[in-house]
């Protein structure tokens, strides 16, 4: 911000913790950014009363004094776009955290600024349209190669329609270069650089929303084969303290075969965010070859950051999210914990004394989950190309019981539940994702492309679940008589759902092979656990025992195939599925004979 | 900052441990206030809200015997602040950082605001390295690291003092012989408890190695508030200006919560759950957080907060926050105390989120982490059987079940148990663990490898010969 763009304007009157109120500020916008004290700590103005705007303040307020000045700046709160966002940890309203910590230390000084992108980095800019052609926002003018694995597309802004009247040639530029100039319909002229700036609380537009038709795969079994999310979707993994959010959301950001990734650590450890800048850069895209880091944008607000500013970073991620759709890329969220968000607007409401709803929460928090949720979605681009967002929440439920507000309004807005299960935690049977109060409603939009990589892939999927199912309540008269009491036939249930839990739905993150899970590796040890079972259940019918089955040499390798065969081994699946076939065949001859 | 200003005399308003004073100037938010009694004592208090003419403060010493017309405030021009220094080890200071041992203030350059400030994610180092409790159930299966924040969840007569003091005692790194600086904070709680520890420390020759910062429950409960960050500001010193490796142990933080509720209701704040006021989760991450290592810095802090859970509720506000917000939670079970169990830790709820970097090849030892998942499997599978043959009666278990009986009782007597003063290594603690899985059949053992049950499960190795190596 340049320093003769600011008007001083009002004075503070009153001081409640990250919610000011400031007198003489008639003039100021509703969310409006506004500069606050001597420290010029940042703020949004949330309210206007005559002259008095509220203003929640996105740094510590210790010490502001009334009577200090607020500058005002004209610009509601935006960020910034363009080469240098990945890779790049921020803080809620975009400051980088490095260059923060060049300058102030370890510790987060209040009222630091640094410049969200390196205005003195050079990028090669390769121009892709000349002087003289008709562009409108979104029209791709040039690009730069930002990571070796992605291509940033220079765009013009959503806002601007007109013919280049200039346009620089191939070469360095900084951020802040004008490499073209638009002559307006109005007639005037507008310089574009690679640098655009973009309000946070508005979505960016799009030409058109497109339906769901393509599964969002994460290498993650129990998510891709039972409960999928498909690209543009929006899923939430509610779970009590320590089931495994986290490391979800982290699996997640690792595999998921997104171009993109923005991972938001909203209100919750610092450790976390650490965790994840020491590894990714270790990390290798299966796809792409190169460091996931290259993918990776953080948003960083740690819970011992300011609150106000907890609020803000969700939106903050999603901006970022949408500006790479744009591009027409398929980009993927990470929210962690959209409860901590909630929270941070009830703290907000409360300082503000407004009516509270639901556990103190204010009225509009189902509103808000709802316009956070809505900008999920799978898009034509004003470009005409196709790109998606998908959104994937932490939800943290007080006492872990999913009837809070947070949880149960989130339901209504995602249609895919990765409902975290305490019993599974404890066990350490992760993820803990529970196969009874789980959902997905995209299976159906999902299921065509695993139909077009197996015909049987719905029958084996289907399969299955019907066995955990069926477990689930063969369990409930098992806990009264004891299995030993049940029927064969409904003993081998219990025993396979047992397999299934242990050779498929289990999947440990700290695995070097099982990790991530390929597609062909998921379809093959679907097909062979439907393969046994059907086998089994045919030889208990036959007269066999479970004894009897449990003596096949094979049924250990299946209990480990996951972390024993590599995702592209297929030699070893073959063996393995012909060693089992063959193992039961001569269980069934004997048992002829 | 602005100078120390005026003194003013009266206040409009007194409601629990708040004032409200009217008529002010210059006053800043979180500005320190000094506050006299009508009959000359001097108590501390700090602006909560402040606006051109008024200011809510609250008062840490209490109000008492105050009264609206004879009390006078002096608004310090401040935050809280304590003198840092190495000098503070050995030290007994009360809930406000004063010294309670009756000699001076250390002498010391530099004071720090107890609110500290944010650590910045990129500056911090991520902690992994391996502290050897001599406690099995710990080192094993909720394996703390340095930089840690690790809670006692405990209740009303479990032995959390026991076990934080043993920890205290025994912590140490495998191949390195720092010992701990220890900083202890205790809010609301007995002498008794106090003194035990003061006991403890000196039992073990670490006294001198110990800043003590004491609330005591017949002291001023809004003191509370401030009794944490002051400890939490000197380990800060310790650890990032002197390199020192800071245990934090913090006693009891339900007494802290609690008064934090306190001063919510007094100022009529919209209570969120049990009338704990929104915010509490940020105000406890404002504590937990000041833990960790720096990027390039050789100091750490580890915290471990102690807190008993009303009613043994896991679920009330003051555990399940903090649970989220901790590297995990040791939870002690009555119902293994009252079998005898010494340390009670809970089997399945107890977790260590920074484990998984902990252990394993190179830190403790390739077989650990499979192992303890294995137990942790395996001992959630007695929980069920138990429950089985609690309905349908031990004899009618199938066999296989009875072994896992069995197992049970092996893991709780011979892993979980032990003395206070045993001290073992994680070898030790391994083999352990590994006696008790030979009690269930090879082939349930499907978290751990074929060739670690090869290595290990195949071939017995004596506990005591382990011991004697060590
Ligand atoms: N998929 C997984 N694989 C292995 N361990 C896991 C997995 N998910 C969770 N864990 C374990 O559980 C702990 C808690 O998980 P975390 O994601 O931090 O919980 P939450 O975010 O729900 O509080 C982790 O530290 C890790 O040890
Ligand atoms: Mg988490």
């Amino acid at each position: 911000m340049q320093e003769s763009e600011v008007i001083k304007t009002g004075i503070i009157s009153r001081v409640n913790g990250p919610i000011i109120e400031a007198r003489q500020m008639a003039s100021a916008g509703m969310l409006e950014v506004v500069e606050v004290g001597n420290l010029r700590l940042i703020g949004e103005v949330i309210r206007i009363r005559n002259e008095i705007a509220t203003i929640q303040v996105y740094e510590n307020t210790t010490g502001l004094l009334p009577g200090e000045p607020v500058y005002c700046t004209g610009r509601p709160l935006s960020v910034r776009l363009g080469p240098g966002l990945l890779g790049t940890i921020y803080d809620g309203i975009q400051r980088p955290l490095q260059q923060i910590a060049a300058r102030s230390g370890a510790m987060i000084r209040r009222g630091e600024k640094a410049e969200p992108l390196d205005i003195e980095k050079k990028w090669h800019f390769k121009p892709l349209l000349e002087a003289g052609a008709a562009v409108e926002g979104g029209s791709v003018y040039g690009e730069v190669q930002e990571t070796l694995s992605v291509l940033h597309k220079i765009m013009v802004p959503p806002d601007v329609k007109g013919s280049l009247i200039s346009m620089l040639p191939e070469g360095d530029y900084s951020g802040e270069t004008e490499v073209c100039k638009v002559r307006l319909e109005d007639g005037t002229e507008r310089a574009l650089s690679l640098f655009q700036y973009w309000p946070v609380r508005k979505p960016r537009p799009v030409r058109q929303r497109l339906p769901l038709t393509q599964p969002l795969l994460t290498g993650l079994r129990v998510i891709d084969t039972f409960f999928p999310i498909a690209k543009g979707g929006a899923a939430a993994i509610p779970g009590g303290f320590g089931t495994g959010k986290t490391m979800t959301q982290q699996a997640l950001a690792k595999w998921a075969e997104a171009q993109i990734i923005i991972y938001i650590g909203c209100g919750e450890r610092g450790n976390e965010m650490t965790e994840v800048l020491r590894e990714f850069p270790e990390l290798i895209d299966p796809r792409s070859g190169r460091s996931l880091m290259e993918r990776t944008i953080l948003i960083a607000n740690t819970s011992n950051m300011p609150v106000a500013a907890r609020e803000v970073s969700i939106y903050t991620g999603i901006t970022l999210a949408e500006y790479f759709r744009d591009m027409g890329y398929a980009v993927a969220v990470m929210a962690d914990s959209t409860s901590r968000w909630a929270e941070a607007l009830r703290e907000l409401s409360g300082r503000l004394e407004e009516m509270p709803a639901d556990e103190g929460f204010p009225a509009y928090l189902p509103a808000r989950l709802a316009s956070f949720y809505e900008r999920s979605g799978r898009v034509e681009t004003l470009a005409g190309d196709e790109g998606s967002v998908s959104v994937i929440g932490a939800v943290s439920p007080p006492g872990g019981d999913f009837s809070e507000p947070v949880t149960q309004h989130t339901s209504r807005f995602i249609r895919c539940f990765w409902a975290l299960d305490r019993d599974l935690a404890n066990a350490r049977h992760y993820p803990a994702i529970s196969w009874r109060n789980s959902y997905s409603e995209y299976l159906p939009e999902t299921s065509n492309w695993w139909k077009r990589q197996d015909r049987d892939w719905q029958n084996h999927r289907d399969f299955l679940m019907d066995i955990l199912q069926e477990e689930v309540n063969l369990q409930r008269i098992a806990k009264l008589v004891g299995p030993d009491a049940l029927p064969e036939q409904q003993r081998l249930t219990l025993m396979i759902a047992e397999i299934i839990k242990n050779a498929f739905l289990q999947q440990n993150s700290f695995d070097e092979i099982d990790m991530y899970c390929s597609p062909a590796k998921q379809l093959w040890m679907l097909r062979l656990l439907v393969a046994f079972s059907r086998r089994a259940q045919n030889i208990i019918k036959a007269g066999g025992s479970l004894a009897d089955l449990r003596e096949v040499p094979a049924l250990d390798k299946l209990n480990r195939m996951k972390s024993e065969i590599d995702n592209t081994d297929s030699a070893a699946m073959t063996s393995l599925e012909q060693m089992l076939l063959r193992q039961l065949d001569a269980l069934e001859r004997k048992l002829k004979s | 900052m602005k100078m120390p200003g005026l003194q003013y005399r009266g206040v409009r308003n007194i409601d629990g441990p708040l004032l409200f004073v009217d008529g002010i100037r210059n006053v800043s938010f979180d500005e320190l206030v000094e506050i006299r009694t009508p009959s000359g004592e001097l108590r501390l208090g700090q602006v909560l809200d402040v606006s051109s003419s008024s200011a809510v403060v609250q008062v840490f010493g209490g109000s008492d015997s105050l009264s609206k017309a004879e009390t006078r405030t002096r608004f310090l021009g401040t935050s809280m602040e304590i003198p840092v220094s190495k000098e503070m080890l050995g030290r007994v200071f009360d809930g406000l950082g004063r010294p309670k041992d009756g000699l001076p203030l250390p002498l010391s350059a530099e004071r720090r605001d107890v609110n500290g400030s944010p650590i910045n994610p990129y500056s911090r180092e991520y902690p992994r390295d391996f502290i050897q409790t001599g406690i099995s159930s710990i080192d094993i299966m909720n394996t703390l690291v340095r930089g840690q924040k690790l809670p006692i969840f405990s209740g009303n007569g479990l032995p959390h003092n026991r076990i934080a003091a043993q920890i205290a005692r025994q912590a140490k790194l495998l191949n390195e012989n720092v010992e701990f600086a220890i900083v202890f904070a205790a809010m609301g709680v007995k002498y008794d408890v106090a003194r035990y520890f003061i006991d403890s420390f000196e039992q073990s020759g670490v006294l001198n190695n110990v800043a003590m910062f004491l609330s005591l429950a017949d002291d001023p409960s809004a003191e509370r508030l401030i009794t944490p960050r002051a400890a939490l500001t000197l380990a800060e010193y310790l650890a990032f200006e002197e390199n020192m490796h800071v245990l934090v142990i913090i006693t009891d933080m339900t007494n802290y919560c609690e008064s934090l509720r306190e001063i919510a209701t007094a100022r009529g704040e919209i209570p969120s759950r049990k009338g704990y006021p929104g915010y509490l989760y940020s105000d406890l991450a404002s504590l937990y957080e000041r833990a960790g290592r720096l990027h390039g810095g050789g100091g750490s802090i580890t915290q471990m907060p102690i807190l008993t859970m009303p009613s043994d509720d896991i679920s009330h506000p003051v555990p399940d926050l903090t649970g989220y917000i901790t590297e995990g939670q040791i939870v002690l079970d009555r119902e293994m105390f009252q079998r005898g169990i010494y340390p009670p830790v809970a089997g399945l709820p107890s977790l260590s989120r920074l484990m998984k970097d902990g252990i394993g090849k190179g830190r403790t030892r390739d077989d650990h982490p499979h192992l303890a998942s294995q137990l942790f499997a395996a001992y959630s599978k007695v929980k069920d059987i138990r429950s089985l043959a609690s309905v349908i009666g031990e004899e009618e278990l199938s066999p296989a079940d009875k072994l896992y009986i069995k197992f049970g009782e092996v893991f709780e007597h011979n892993v979980v148990s032990q003395g206070e003063f045993e001290n073992r290594s994680i070898e030790q603690s391994l083999e352990l663990g590994w006696d008790a899985l030979r009690i269930l059949p090879r082939s349930e053992l499907l978290r751990v490898s074929e060739q670690e049950l090869v290595q290990h499960f195949d071939k017995p190795v004596a506990v005591n010969s382990v011991q004697e190596k060590v």
